[in-house]
């Protein structure tokens, strides 16, 4: 897989913050998936674009207006909200249940592409699967991440990668986006930050 | 969130809403192929009726069997209570099972509150007495936003025997609490004196349902409990229909939009006719199905999390 030249090297504003991926970069990356989804899916015909929330949401509407942009086709995009699946449920405060919208011809017989943010452990993606598996049965499934930063402890990995980041298990990755925090941006973290 | 839910009152504006935003994901789940959450896997839910019901128990138990948790049915009939087992006692047993949650309904007055100082799960007050049932003012408030899109700045009468009705109690307490304006409408031998100014300030009390009609988005009759009408708090069905029973004519006396509620079991001809009852206005049905989302989030916010 092809990956654009690396991000340019932006002065860090603290010692412990890194910009990875400036606004421009993250444009350009998701203007690739959205080439690499229409290549590896015949033009996205029977494709289903799936964001995960919060910010696979955003991220899969951004995916489908460029691959309409590109190719002059509308691909279905839809919110599956993973909260409920999750296997850490009882180890934190009871969490608020978001929103699942699947497009109005529901994702039986399509191919499902899985959009979120970042991929780390591989444990939301999981949930993800179990989620689909309860509305519906997809011809298949693939997933699509603008940053994978390593450690899964699960057998999973991602189709389609904007970023790999080689991190340390003590940094933390943060995504920002306009339609949920105001920019774009990605950024590596020195240290843990709360969630 | 809080760990009981044993009154109105326990929910401020903010946690009323989350329930209320939840309930609307859970109703998602009526629609789908597989209507199955894995959240509650593993958990206990003990459904323990002291006294008869159908709806409730059976609410309670779909929405806790949705969310994966086991359900155990306990009624009191035919059980140790009928050997004259104290509540305490059998709140021990639920206890030593690993109950996580207790569903508990009482004809004491209270008796949910006692419950909850014995056991360490959730306790879910579904009915005590005549005291309060807050689910079910959970699912009515879910039912009106869902029909009028709102809940602050609706007028809302609450029809009927007040006195003995936790219903209705539950309801000031919560509507109040999301911005709506109650009127309690009944003869004055079954609406308590200052219960307005008790339960919530801004709380109207009237005598005449006629005068109160065209002003209300929503008129919610309140079931006349024939084992409570024992003591001539009025002087005959017949007469009690006259005068606050909500009839056809009395229906088209609301404004356009404004839909007729019941908690259910109607009477028939007392307090709803059937013309009101099955008109497209009324939202009697819709109510028991909202009950299954409403009881899904109450389950799922109180068991979700690790605060066991």
């Amino acid at each position: 897989m092809a990956y654009p030249p690396a991000a340019h090297p932006s002065p860090p504003r603290q010692p412990s913050v890194k910009v990875i991926l400036t606004a421009a970069d993250v444009s350009r990356v998701v203007d690739r998936i959205a080439h690499q989804i229409l290549e590896k899916t015949q033009g996205a015909a029977d494709t289903v674009l799936l964001g995960i929330p919060t910010r696979g949401a955003p991220l899969a509407r951004r995916l489908a207006a460029r691959i309409s942009t590109f190719e002059d086709i509308v691909v279905p995009v839809g919110v599956l909200d993973i909260t409920l699946y999750r296997d850490d449920l009882r180890r934190n405060a009871t969490r608020a249940v978001g929103p699942t919208q699947l497009p109005p011809g529901g994702i039986d017989g399509q191919r499902v592409v899985l959009v979120d943010d970042v991929l780390f452990s591989g444990r939301t993606v999981r949930a993800a699967l179990d989620a689909l598996g309860d509305v519906g049965r997809p011809a298949s499934v693939q997933l699509a991440v603008l940053v994978d930063r390593g450690h899964r402890q699960l057998p999973i990995r991602a189709d389609y990668v904007g970023k790999n980041i080689p991190t340390a298990l003590a940094e933390s990755v943060r995504v920002t986006l306009a339609e949920t925090d105001g920019a774009d941006e990605v950024r590596l973290y020195g240290e843990a930050l709360p969630s | 969130m809080i760990r009981h839910l044993l009154s109105g009152a326990d929910l401020d504006a903010a946690a009323a809403t989350q329930i209320l935003d939840t309930a609307a994901e859970m109703a998602t789940v009526a629609g789908r192929e597989v209507k199955k959450l894995p959240a509650l896997r593993g958990r206990t839910v003990v459904n323990l009726f002291y006294e008869d019901s159908t709806r409730t128990r059976i609410s309670f138990e779909a929405a806790a069997k949705r969310l994966s948790a086991d359900v155990i049915n306990f009624s009191a009939k035919g059980s140790s209570v009928a050997k004259g087992e104290s509540l305490k006692d059998t709140a021990l047993t639920l206890q030593a099972m690993g109950a996580d949650a207790v569903v508990v309904r009482h004809p004491a007055s209270g008796a949910p509150h006692r419950l909850a100082d014995w056991v360490a799960g959730s306790v879910v007050n579904a009915g005590d007495g005549t005291h309060e049932h807050p689910t079910q003012a959970l699912l009515d408030a879910y039912t009106m936003r869902s029909r009028l899109g709102r809940l602050a700045g609706l007028r809302v009468a609450v029809v009927g025997d007040v006195l003995h009705s936790r219903v209705a109690r539950s309801n000031v307490l919560l509507l109040s609490t999301l911005g709506a304006k109650v009127t309690l409408v009944g003869p004055p031998t079954l609406i308590p004196v200052d219960i307005a100014a008790a339960l919530a300030p801004g709380t109207d009390v009237s005598y005449d349902l006629d005068v109160v009609l065209p002003d209300v988005d929503v008129v919610m009759m309140l079931r006349v409990q024939r084992e409570r009408m024992n003591d001539s708090y009025f002087p005959s069905a017949r007469e009690y229909a006259r005068r606050y029973g909500l009839d056809g004519p009395r229906m088209r006396r609301l404004p356009e939009h404004a839909i007729v509620m019941h908690p259910g079991p109607m009477n028939r001809g007392m307090e709803i006719t059937p013309e009101v009852a099955d008109s497209p206005r009324s939202t009697i049905v819709e109510q028991v199905a909202n009950g299954v989302s409403v009881r899904m989030a109450v389950l799922y916010l109180l068991l979700g999390g690790n605060k066991l």
